[in-house]
C-alpha cells in the first residue's frame, strides 16, 4: 500500500465513523416525547457500550473459560493450567519475577521520585530539572529499552568499550559484565529501566502534593520545634499519604502488566520472564493458548488486590 | 501504561491543579526537609539523579549521528574529547534504507494514532454525556460497570479478539483492528474521566438550553463540546501518547505485517534480530520518540495533566 493509499484509507474511516454516529444521533433526534428520550439516550450510549460488550467483555469470559481448556481449545483440563503455573520450575520463576517487579518498581520509583521532588522543591530550575526526570514518560518503553541496551552494552574485557557501565567496570579494573545475560542480577537490571520510566510519573505527581500542603500546618509545627527530617516524617509524609498510595499503588499496576521492556531487552529468556510477557510467548510462540489464557486470567486477578488496597487505603484517609 | 486504577483518576483536580491555586513563594514541608540535608549533598544528590535519567538518552541521541566505524571503535563520550565525523548517515539509513525503512513504518504509526485518538474520544463523549445528564432506565448499573471494567487488562481481551478479528470480521492485519481494539480499551477511563468533567457543568446551564428547545444532540455538539475542550485534550493527548507507544496491541494484531506494522513494533523487531546493530537502533529509537517528545515539550501543561489523569493504562 502506497503512503497516499494508506493517509485515503485513513480518512475514509474517519468520515464513515463521523457519518454512522452522527447519523445515529441524528435519526435518534427526530423521536420526541418519553419514548424519544429512550430511544436518544440509546444513540449516546449504545456504541460504546456495544464496543466495551463485543470487544471486552464478551472476549474477557472466552479468556476465562480457555484457560481451564487445553492447547487446542477443544477440551476442559480442569485447574490443570494454573497447577502447572504453580508447580513447574520455569512458569514458577515467572511468578517469582513478576513477584519481585511488583515489589521493587513502585518503592524505588516512589522513593526516588519523592527524595527529587523535596530536593529541587522551589530550586531556581525547578520546571527544567522536572521536565529532565519526566521526559522517559513520554517515550515509548521499547524506545527507553534500546536506550539502556546500550547503556548494558557488552564487550570483552579487552576489546574498547562502548556501553557506559562496561566502560566503568574497566575503568576501575574490573572484568566487563553481561548485564542481561547473568541471572538472577539481570532481572535487576530490566526493573532499573521501569523504575527511570516511572520515577517521573511519581515526582510529578508528590511534587504537586507536597506544594500544596497548607503553610498553617508547617508553621504549627515549627512553632512546636519540629524541623528537618523530623517534619519531613511526621508532617510531610502524613499529608501526602493519599497521594503516596496513589502512587505506588498505579506503577504497581503498570508493572505487573509490563511486557515492552522484558520483549524488548530478553524476549524473557534467560530466566527474565514476567506474567504479561509470558502470556504473549504461551499464546503467540509456543501454541499453548491454555497456558496463556491462564497466565492472562492471573494478571486480572492480581490486579484486584491492589485495586482493593488502594481503595481501602484512601477510604481511612477521608 | 489498561487501565489506571479509579483513585489515579482523580489526581488531575485533587493533586495537580492546586499548586497554582496556591503558590506560595517561600517555606514549603519540602523545604524544610531538604535543608535538612545539608545544602551540598542535597544538590549533590539532585544532579547525580538529574544525570542517571539525562545521560542514557543523550549517549543514545549522540550516538545516533557518530559514524558507525566510530560506533563500533569507541564510546560515544569520546566525541567531548575526539569529536570525529557528525552524520546524518544513520537517520538516511534508517528512514529509507532496503532492510528497514523506517519510513513507511512512521506513516504506519500516524495512520493508526489519528482514528484511535479521535474515535474514543468521540464515543465516550456520547457515552459520558448520556450517563450524566440523560435519563434512562438502568444508567447508574450500566454506569458503574463501565467504571469497574478500567481494572480489566486487556491481555484477558486480546486472543478471543484477534479471532473475533480473523473469523469473524475478516479484519485481520488491518488497520481497522488496531483502530477498534485502541478504542475498546480505551473506552472504560475515557468515559468516567469525561463524566466527571461533564458533571462539573452547571446543571442550570443545560436546562436553560433545554427549555431553549435545544435537542441532546445539540446541547452536546454546540454547548458542551466547546465547554470541555480542556478535558477533550488532557484526554486526547494521554491517548495519543498510548496508541503511539504502543506494543503489545500492534504486536498481537499486525505483528506479521509491515504494510500496516507501527514503529514500535519495528524498532523491537530490529532490537531482537539486529541487536548489534547500533547505527540503526540509535537512529530508530530516536525517530519514534520525535513525535511525543515534541507533543511533549509543546504542551507539557495538558500532557502532565492527561498523563496523570490515565495514571498507567496497560
Amino acid at each position: 500500500m502506497s503512503t497516499t493509499g494508506k493517509f485515503v484509507q485513513m480518512f475514509v474511516a474517519l468520515g464513515l465513523f463521523a457519518i454512522v454516529f452522527i447519523g445515529i444521533l441524528l435519526i435518534a433526534a427526530r423521536f420526541s416525547g418519553r419514548r424519544g428520550e429512550r430511544v436518544q439516550a440509546v444513540s449516546f450510549v449504545g456504541p460504546a457500550l456495544l464496543f466495551l460488550a463485543v470487544g471486552l467483555m464478551y472476549p474477557a469470559i472466552l479468556t476465562i473459560i480457555a484457560s481451564f481448556q487445553n492447547s487446542a481449545g477443544d477440551a476442559s483440563v480442569g485447574l490443570q493450567n494454573y497447577i502447572d503455573i504453580f508447580t513447574k520450575p520455569e512458569l514458577l520463576l515467572v511468578l517469582r519475577n513478576t513477584a519481585v517487579w511488583v515489589v521493587l518498581v513502585p518503592f524505588l520509583a516512589t522513593a526516588i521520585g519523592l527524595a527529587y521532588a523535596i530536593l529541587i522543591d522551589r530550586a531556581r530550575v525547578e520546571a527544567f530539572a522536572k521536565a529532565l526526570i519526566f521526559l522517559p514518560m513520554a517515550i515509548s518503553m521499547v524506545a527507553a529499552s534500546i536506550i539502556w541496551k546500550f547503556m548494558y552494552e557488552y564487550r570483552p574485557t579487552a576489546r574498547p568499550q562502548i556501553g557506559v557501565f562496561n566502560a566503568i567496570l574497566k575503568e576501575l579494573g574490573l572484568d566487563t559484565y553481561q548485564f542481561l545475560l547473568n541471572d538472577p542480577a539481570n532481572t535487576l537490571f530490566l526493573i532499573a529501566i521501569m523504575v527511570w520510566i516511572q520515577a517521573g510519573f511519581a515526582m510529578t505527581v508528590l511534587s504537586a502534593a507536597i506544594k500544596s500542603i497548607p503553610d498553617d500546618i508547617i508553621e504549627a509545627a515549627k512553632l512546636d520545634g519540629v524541623d528537618g527530617l523530623k517534619m519531613f516524617r511526621w508532617v510531610t509524609l502524613p499529608s501526602i499519604r493519599p497521594a503516596v498510595i496513589v502512587v505506588l499503588t498505579t506503577i504497581g499496576i503498570g508493572t505487573l502488566k509490563v511486557f515492552d521492556i522484558v520483549r524488548t531487552m530478553t524476549g524473557g529468556q534467560f530466566n527474565t520472564s514476567v506474567i504479561a510477557n509470558e502470556f504473549y510467548n504461551q499464546s503467540f510462540r509456543y501454541d499453548q493458548s491454555g497456558l496463556g489464557a491462564a497466565f492472562a486470567v492471573i494478571l486480572f486477578v492480581l490486579v484486584i488486590p491492589i485495586v482493593a488496597y488502594n481503595v481501602v487505603q484512601l477510604r481511612k484517609d477521608l | 501504561m489498561s487501565t489506571s486504577t479509579p483513585q489515579a483518576v482523580a489526581t488531575p483536580d485533587d493533586v495537580v491543579e492546586q499548586p497554582r491555586r496556591q503558590r506560595r513563594p517561600r517555606k514549603s514541608a519540602a523545604g524544610n526537609a531538604a535543608r535538612a540535608v545539608t545544602s551540598p549533598w542535597a544538590s549533590l544528590v539532585a544532579v547525580i539523579i538529574a544525570a542517571l535519567w539525562t545521560v542514557p538518552t543523550l549517549g543514545l541521541l549522540i550516538t545516533s549521528f557518530r559514524r558507525q566505524i566510530d560506533i563500533q571503535r569507541s564510546g560515544w563520550w569520546t566525541v567531548f574529547t575526539d569529536p570525529g565525523e557528525l552524520t546524518l548517515a544513520n537517520y538516511k539509513e534508517a528512514l529509507t534504507g532496503g532492510s528497514t525503512g523506517l519510513g513507511q513504518f512512521f506513516v504506519n504509526t500516524v495512520v493508526i494514532t489519528i482514528p484511535a485518538v479521535l474515535l474514543p474520544l468521540l464515543l465516550a463523549s456520547l457515552a459520558a454525556y448520556a450517563f450524566a445528564w440523560m435519563d434512562f432506565p438502568g444508567r447508574n448499573t450500566l454506569f458503574v460497570a463501565v467504571f469497574a471494567l478500567q481494572i480489566v487488562p486487556l491481555q484477558v481481551a486480546l486472543i478471543p479478539l484477534l479471532d473475533i478479528y480473523v473469523n469473524t470480521l475478516h479484519l485481520a492485519n488491518t488497520y481497522w483492528s488496531v483502530w477498534l481494539s485502541h478504542t475498546i480499551f480505551a473506552l472504560p477511563l475515557a468515559i468516567f474521566l469525561i463524566h466527571n468533567f461533564m458533571k462539573e457543568i452547571p446543571k442550570e446551564l443545560l436546562e436553560a438550553a433545554r427549555v431553549d428547545g435545544a435537542g441532546h444532540v445539540r446541547v452536546f455538539f454546540q454547548l458542551l463540546l466547546p465547554l470541555l475542550t480542556p478535558a477533550l485534550a488532557a484526554f486526547g493527548i494521554f491517548q495519543f501518547l498510548w496508541v503511539w507507544n504502543d506494543l503489545l496491541v500492534s504486536l498481537v494484531f499486525l505483528g506479521g505485517t509491515p504494510d500496516v506494522a507501527p514503529l514500535t513494533v519495528r524498532v523491537a523487531e530490529l532490537s531482537g534480530t539486529r541487536g548489534n546493530a547500533w547505527f540503526l537502533l540509535s537512529a530508530g529509537a530516536f525517530i519514534s520518540m520525535v513525535v511525543p517528545v515534541a507533543v511533549f515539550l509543546a504542551l507539557q501543561r495538558y500532557f502532565v495533566r492527561g498523563l496523570l489523569a490515565g495514571g498507567l493504562k496497560g
